[in-house]
């Protein structure tokens, strides 16, 4: 995609620039890795891990260096990370998504319903976010449009007896999938964390025998905080991965390779729009050539 | 936590600084580092830290800086002055228009925070005495029409609406005559979240803001929004030149360096912070909190004090 061939163009340009591999080809490096929001932590282990590297293999030609930065960048996502799959096997299968306000995690339910659905599963829907105005509305019709049911109860209601008769119901009906939203919540706010608390009890308690994932939805115009959300919801619960929305814009979710690289965390899906069809599985390969090549 | 120890680092630095009597521009070059991975910690724009950096080093080197007995101190006291100077000087109040209504054009990326803040403005102006008019220009994103009657309802403010089938550009129009009818002296138009790079959807609201000619066009920012800030506040601010920003979410930990960025890109004024999901959560911006809440140093102040 175009953003992505930003960074790759920009790297070629800052190398082309270079006739020697000296201080200032790695600030113009560090630089474009900070504006790709990819972290000032791993931003520095990476351009020092990539000083040592030119220097053991006595690499003069900056043109050599790109080759040098992908291994890199493909080192600590790695790492640190198994695979990318979402896992639905075996069924039964509960998603949770948490996320602060606004990220997308509506949206982005509305968009896997209709993907599971038509690879052939059953799916429903909880809507657990009681809170905010219209949210319920909204995620019904989203559940229209992916033509998949929708459990709710009034505004205001308590979140977990929404997610509790979810679970009651994807049972008796044998559902494969039953995938819960919940209200937006900044990590900051220790009261909405600990409500979420008593959601994943209730998901323990009530259906031990379902394949779990607890995806954390992150925006990808987010900065550094993106870190500081991610490192607060691991905390607070088993986030088994990320969904990183709104790659369609120009920000250039580089924040991608902090999540894997600082904190093992997968990236597992990406929101590439507001079209139901907007969602593409995250492949790491296919993100660092498309950043590289 | 990387920002937690800060002002220690920054503190450190300057004491080694202190403790060489005279210094150096070398010396100061080491002390600026410190700010500038602070700045771009806070997701200031890389470039306008650069900038940023280059203007303070010029000051600093300009003044009694190197010679002083306290150097650290006094390089952030000019630090924290120009910050706060970039930020805006003062408390910016809404554009009211001579001739009733007054309209407000909402505009931002998805997911920003506009429908809310339409919510909490329309409550702000309530208790001023005046009588708003929230109008649902987003046909697009599903309830999105819902979300703003309920918001609406919740402040006592009542919402125009005309359904998903209707342009937005006569949506607006409509909902100004009957705000003008109906007695309404302010008109908030509320928006569907748009990316700056959708160039259809910048037309539209383009449009929008020619056939309403509003008072004020607030664009809402996320306060958790990172190096790509600059991007958004440039391209809304070329197309629809706006009055003023109103920054969401400021109840969360991110630093919120984005209001930096913006300020310095577009010079426009940030008129309101978000301060959480509730309607009444709506406060004026204060420069000097922005500014050591970007160097993440409550104890600003205390340090320059010592200086
Ligand atoms: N451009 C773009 N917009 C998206 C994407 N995903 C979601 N959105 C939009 O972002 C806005 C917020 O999405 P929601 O799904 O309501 O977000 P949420 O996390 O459920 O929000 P809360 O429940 O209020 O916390 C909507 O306008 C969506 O259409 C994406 O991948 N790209
Ligand atoms: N914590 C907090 N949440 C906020 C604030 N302002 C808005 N929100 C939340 O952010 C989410 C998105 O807000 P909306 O008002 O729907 O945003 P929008 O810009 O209208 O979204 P779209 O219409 O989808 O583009 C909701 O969950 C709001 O409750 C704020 O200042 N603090
Ligand atoms: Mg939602
Ligand atoms: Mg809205």
């Amino acid at each position: 995609s175009k953003t992505r061939k930003n960074i790759s163009g920009k790297i070629d340009d800052v190398i082309r620039s270079h006739r020697k591999i000296d201080e200032e080809l790695f600030d113009e490096l560090e630089e474009i890795l900070i504006t790709a929001d990819v972290g000032i932590v791993s931003t520095m282990k990476i351009i020092e891990n990539l000083k040592e590297k030119a220097k053991d293999k006595n690499i003069a030609d900056p043109y050599d260096i790109k080759a040098l930065l992908k291994e890199e960048v493909k080192n600590i996502m790695l790492s640190s990370v198994d695979n990318n799959y979402i896992k639905l096997e075996p069924t039964p299968s509960l998603i949770l998504v948490v996320g602060v306000n606004g990220v997308g995690k509506t949206t982005t339910i509305g968009k896997l319903a209709h993907n599971i659905k038509i690879s052939g599963k059953s799916v429903l829907l909880a809507a657990g976010d009681t809170f905010r105005a219209a949210a319920i509305d909204q995620l019904m019709e989203w559940g229209n449009r992916a033509n998949v049911e929708v459990v709710s109860h009034q505004e205001g209601s308590d979140p977990a007896a929404v997610i509790f008769d979810a679970i009651k119901k994807a049972k008796a009906k044998n559902i494969d999938v039953l995938i819960c939203d919940t209200a937006g919540r900044l990590h900051n706010k220790s009261n909405l964390m600990n409500e979420l608390n008593k959601i994943f009890r209730v998901v323990e308690k009530e259906y031990p025998e379902a394949t779990k994932e607890i995806l954390l939805v992150l925006d990808a115009t987010t900065g550094q905080n993106a870190i500081n959300q991610a490192k607060v919801f691991k905390e607070v619960s088993n986030i088994t991965g990320v969904i990183l929305t709104k790659l369609d814009g120009t920000a250039k979710g580089g924040i991608a390779i902090a999540l894997q690289a600082e904190l093992n965390l997968p990236i597992k899906l990406i929101g590439v729009g507001e079209g139901i069809e907007d969602l593409q599985p995250f492949d790491v390969d296919i993100f660092i050539n498309s950043i590289f090549e | 936590m990387i920002f937690e120890s800060l002002s220690e680092k920054l503190q450190n630095s300057l004491d080694k600084l202190r403790g060489k009597g005279k210094i150096t521009e070398k010396d100061l070059d080491l002390a600026l580092r410190e700010v500038r991975l602070a700045l771009l910690e806070a997701d200031v724009n890389y470039k306008v830290v650069k900038d940023f950096i280059s203007d303070i080093k010029a000051r600093a080197l300009g003044s009694e800086v190197l010679e002083s007995l306290n150097p650290g101190q006094q390089v952030i006291k000019i630090v924290y002055d120009e910050l706060t100077n970039l930020m805006g000087e003062k408390e910016e109040k809404l554009n009211f228009s001579s001739k009733p209504p007054t309209i407000i054009l909402m505009c931002g990326l998805q997911g920003s925070g506009k429908t809310t803040t339409s919510g909490k403005l329309a409550f702000n102006l309530k208790k001023q005495n005046k009588r708003p008019l929230l109008v649902a220009c987003d046909v697009y994103r599903p309830a999105a029409i819902k979300q703003l009657e309920v918001v609406g309802e919740k402040v006592g403010v009542p919402v125009f609406s005309m359904g998903t089938n209707v342009n937005p550009v006569d949506i607006a129009k409509a909902g100004i005559e009957h705000a003008t009818k109906n007695g309404n002296d302010v008109v908030i138009i509320d928006t569907a979240g748009r990316l700056h790079i959708d160039t259809d959807l910048m037309e539209e609201i383009f449009t929008i803001k020619n056939v309403t000619n509003p008072n004020e066009i607030l664009l809402v920012l996320d306060a958790m929004t990172g190096q790509d800030a600059v991007n958004v506040a440039e391209t809304f601010n070329e197309k629809l030149d706006i009055t003023g920003v109103v920054l969401t979410k400021m109840d969360g930990d991110a630093r919120g360096g984005a209001a930096l960025s913006l300020r310095s890109v577009t010079h426009k004024p940030i008129k309101f912070v978000g301060m959480g999901e509730k309607l009444d959560q709506l406060e004026p911006f204060y420069p000097d909190r922005m500014a050591s809440r970007i160097l993440g140093m409550g104890d600003v102040l205390g340090l320059i004090e010592k200086a």
